[in-house]
This record gives C-alpha cells, sequence and structure tokens, in this order.
C-alpha cells in the first residue's frame, strides 16, 4: 500500500464524494416524490390510473438503470430535451429509484390492518380522510425500513453517472486507476468514503425509525 | 430535434442479437458461480474457523458497500497490476459473481439458520458426518427456501450485467454502442436495448415463478 499516495490524491476525492452526496440527494427527492405519485394512481380506484402505475413500475425495474440514463443522456436530444450530464443523471437516477420506492411504499400501505380502514369508513371517514388520517400515519413508520434500503441502493447507484462522465467518486477513482496504475490503493480511498456515506446515510434511518416509535 | 427514425435499427438486428447472446450467457454463468460462491461464503461465515471466518466477514462487508462499477475497475485492473491477464469477459464474470455472491451468502445464511435443528440432529444420529449433514441435508433446504430471493438477485445480476459494457465486453449495450457509432441513433438504438432486457426479464421472471411452484413455493 502506497499510503502517501492516498495521502497525496485524498482531497481530490473528497471533493468528488461530495458530488457523489450532492447527486444522491437529488435523486433522492425525485424519488420519493415521482414515487409518491406513482403509488397513489395504483392504489386509485380508477383502472386507467392503476394500470399507468403498475406499468411505470414494471418498466422501470425491468430494464437497466444504465440504459436509463443513456437514454435520458444521449437519446434525450434527439426527443429535444438537452441536459448536462449532472442533471441527466440525477433525473434518470430519481426516477429509476422511484420504480423501487413506489413498492416500498405500497408494501407500508397494504401492510396497515383492513381493520383500521374498515373501522374510520364505518364510522363516517371519506376515503381520503381515512387514508390521510389513519393509513398513512401508520404506513410510514413501516416504509422507513424499506425506502432506506432503497436510498443506499441509490447511493451505489450513482456509479453509473460515471459513464456519462460527471466527476463524481467512481469516475475520479477510474481516473486515477488509470494514471497512477495502483488500483487497490485507489480502491481503498473510494470504498472507505462510500462506506462512510452508507453508514452515515443508515444511522440517519435508524434515527427516523427510532423517533418515530417513539413518537406514538 | 432530429425526429425518431425506428427503420434504423434492423439492419443491426445481428450485431444486437450477438451482444443479447452474450449478456444472456455473462448472466447465466455469474448466476450459477455467485450462488455456488454465496453458499461457500456463508458456510465459512457461520462454521469456518476465525482465521476463514473474518476475512470472508470483511470482504462480503466490503463489497456490499461499494458500487458493482468500482469493483469492475478494481478486478479488470487490478489482475493485470497483479500479472494476471485475463480477457474482459473473465473480469466481467469474476466481478458480478462475486458482487451478488456475497448478497447471494447473506441471504442464504440466514437460510441455513432458519433450517430446523431437528434436520441436523436426525442426520448426525443416522450417521452423517458434519459436513455431509451441510451439504446434502441443511444446505438443500436453505436453497429451496431462499428460491425467491435467490430469484430476485438473478433479476437484478441481469440489469446490472450491462455495467460490463463499460470495461470493454461486447454484450448487448456494447453492441448497440457500437450500432449508435455508425448512426447516430443513440435514442432508438437505447430503447431497442431496454425492450430487448424488458423481455429477456419477463422470461426469466417466468422461468423463476416455475420453478418456485415446481418445488413447493409460490410468492
Amino acid at each position: 500500500m502506497d499510503f502517501a499516495l492516498i495521502l497525496r490524491v485524498l482531497p481530490v476525492f473528497v471533493a468528488a464524494a461530495w458530488t457523489t452526496i450532492g447527486i444522491s440527494l437529488i435523486s433522492l427527492v425525485i424519488g420519493l416524490a415521482v414515487a409518491a405519485v406513482v403509488t397513489t394512481a395504483r392504489l386509485s380506484q380508477v383502472v386507467a390510473l392503476r394500470f399507468l402505475g403498475a406499468a411505470y413500475v414494471s418498466i422501470f425495474r425491468g430494464t437497466p438503470a444504465l440504459i436509463q440514463i443513456f437514454l435520458l443522456y444521449f437519446g434525450g436530444p434527439q426527443v429535444g430535451i438537452q441536459l448536462e450530464p449532472f442533471a441527466a443523471g440525477a433525473i434518470a437516477l430519481g426516477l429509476n429509484i422511484a420504480a423501487y420506492m413506489a413498492e416500498s411504499m405500497r408494501g407500508g400501505i397494504l401492510a396497515v390492518d383492513r381493520g383500521q380502514m374498515e373501522a374510520a369508513r364505518s364510522l363516517g371517514f371519506g376515503r381520503g380522510r381515512t387514508m390521510a388520517w389513519i393509513v398513512l400515519p401508520q404506513a410510514a413508520r413501516l416504509m422507513i425500513r424499506p425506502l432506506g434500503v432503497n436510498a443506499v441502493a441509490l447511493v451505489k447507484g450513482t456509479a453509473l453517472v460515471a459513464t456519462i462522465s460527471v466527476v463524481e467518486l467512481t469516475y475520479t477513482a477510474q481516473r486515477f486507476i488509470g494514471s497512477t496504475y495502483k488500483p487497490f490503493e485507489i480502491f481503498a480511498v473510494t470504498a472507505v468514503l462510500y462506506m462512510i456515506m452508507i453508514y452515515g446515510l443508515t444511522l440517519l434511518i435508524g434515527a427516523l425509525d427510532r423517533a418515530y416509535a417513539e413518537e406514538r | 430535434m432530429q425526429g425518431l427514425d425506428f427503420s434504423v435499427v434492423p439492419p443491426y438486428w445481428a450485431l444486437l442479437g450477438e451482444g443479447l447472446w452474450w449478456t444472456v450467457l455473462i448472466s447465466s454463468v455469474s448466476s450459477l458461480v455467485s450462488v455456488v460462491a454465496g453458499v461457500g461464503f456463508a458456510l465459512l461465515v457461520l462454521y469456518g474457523v476465525p482465521v476463514a471466518q473474518y476475512p470472508v466477514r470483511f470482504f462480503m462487508w466490503l463489497f456490499m458497500g461499494t458500487p458493482l462499477l468500482l469493483q469492475l475497475f478494481l478486478i479488470y485492473f487490478g489482475l493485470v497490476q497483479i500479472g494476471i491477464d485475463i480477457p474482459a469477459v473473465g473480469a466481467g464474470i469474476i466481478g458480478l459473481s462475486l458482487h451478488f455472491a456475497v448478497y447471494n451468502a447473506d441471504i442464504l445464511r440466514a437460510g441455513i439458520v432458519a433450517v430446523d435443528t431437528g434436520q441436523t440432529e436426525a442426520a448426525r444420529s443416522l450417521g452423517f458426518g458434519r459436513w455431509q449433514t451441510l451439504f446434502n441435508i441443511v444446505v438443500p433446504q436453505a436453497l429451496r427456501s431462499t428460491l425467491p430471493a435467490l430469484g430476485s438477485m438473478m433479476v437484478a445480476l441481469l440489469k446490472e450485467s450491462s455495467i460490463v459494457s463499460m470495461i470493454g465486453i461486447t454484450e448487448l449495450v456494447h453492441s448497440a454502442q457500437l450500432a449508435i457509432s455508425e448512426t447516430y441513433r443513440p435514442f432508438e438504438f437505447y430503447l431497442t436495448v431496454a425492450a430487448l432486457y424488458y423481455i429477456v426479464n419477463l422470461i426469466l421472471e417466468a422461468g423463476l415463478h416455475g420453478i418456485e411452484r415446481k418445488v413447493g413455493l409460490s410468492r
């Protein structure tokens, strides 16, 4: 191990890690928002909306994230969508993770005892109000862990935007492996930074889950 | 904006077909190796001597926390550096296999622990040795009960195999890139490739579902 090299390249990698964090956060917000819409569509009483929601999940989960990124970044200009690599990557990753997050959200809602819905309805609550006041607060707690798993997968998934030359961690690793011929040292630095991010995220999810448990 | 024209795709069916063949081949071999290696890792973590157990635990922790693309760069360039010059396809298969072996090991570890201890006791009292009991009695039952989870890893592996195009393996994505470099039609080709992945994915899921039904599990 060439520790001098590791120390020398560290600042560049830390800067790249911030880009990874940035793209993860933006994709996370897009993912959560789109997933909420898709989940609402899937649980709707309108057949066409249910079908559209299910199709979204099936298509985005049934094809590689890499192709979704390429389609938006390289194919976008052909249909009038011209985006910078960072924006294309963040949007494509967000749309991709939304399909997985929609599954987590639906799972949480369906896991709430049916009796809760029936009791509220028989007490005169409307469908929408039952959802908002009775079902969702209980489902939210059940969603935290699965959504957390999605978020961790998303952080690792951001490596894919290296392929459209967004200067994040994996892109930087690739560049330095090429210029230093020290793959093990570069991997060690990059792995440690990913681990710190994922460990931090895991702690945050655990804290959220506990906070929610105490509140109720 | 140049508009879309899917008539550019058919002349490249042969090239895409060859790419698809490599995608299926690489995914199949990697899936098989990842399950076999996953069983090995799970057994080492559960029953191995400390000197074998801790390196495996460390390796699993490391590979679960880092992206596949980064691991592929490490394997592809790392092997060359320590004097092992294998073709890119080899590095791709090793990378995919190890990446998913780690997840399979995690699934199988739970599956092995969940097999009723009465099974082990019965086998041992019938004169089976320790490892004989594991391989003939416990592991087959663990494989059966974890089949749905292992199956979803195979589905993920098929999609993630697209990433090996980045170290220059001519599978489906890379053959699309070759076609695009001649036609300058990325949208048409990537959409076609997405459809091909979707179809293969459906076939794989139907196959896995069939196997699950056959061994008496249903999702």
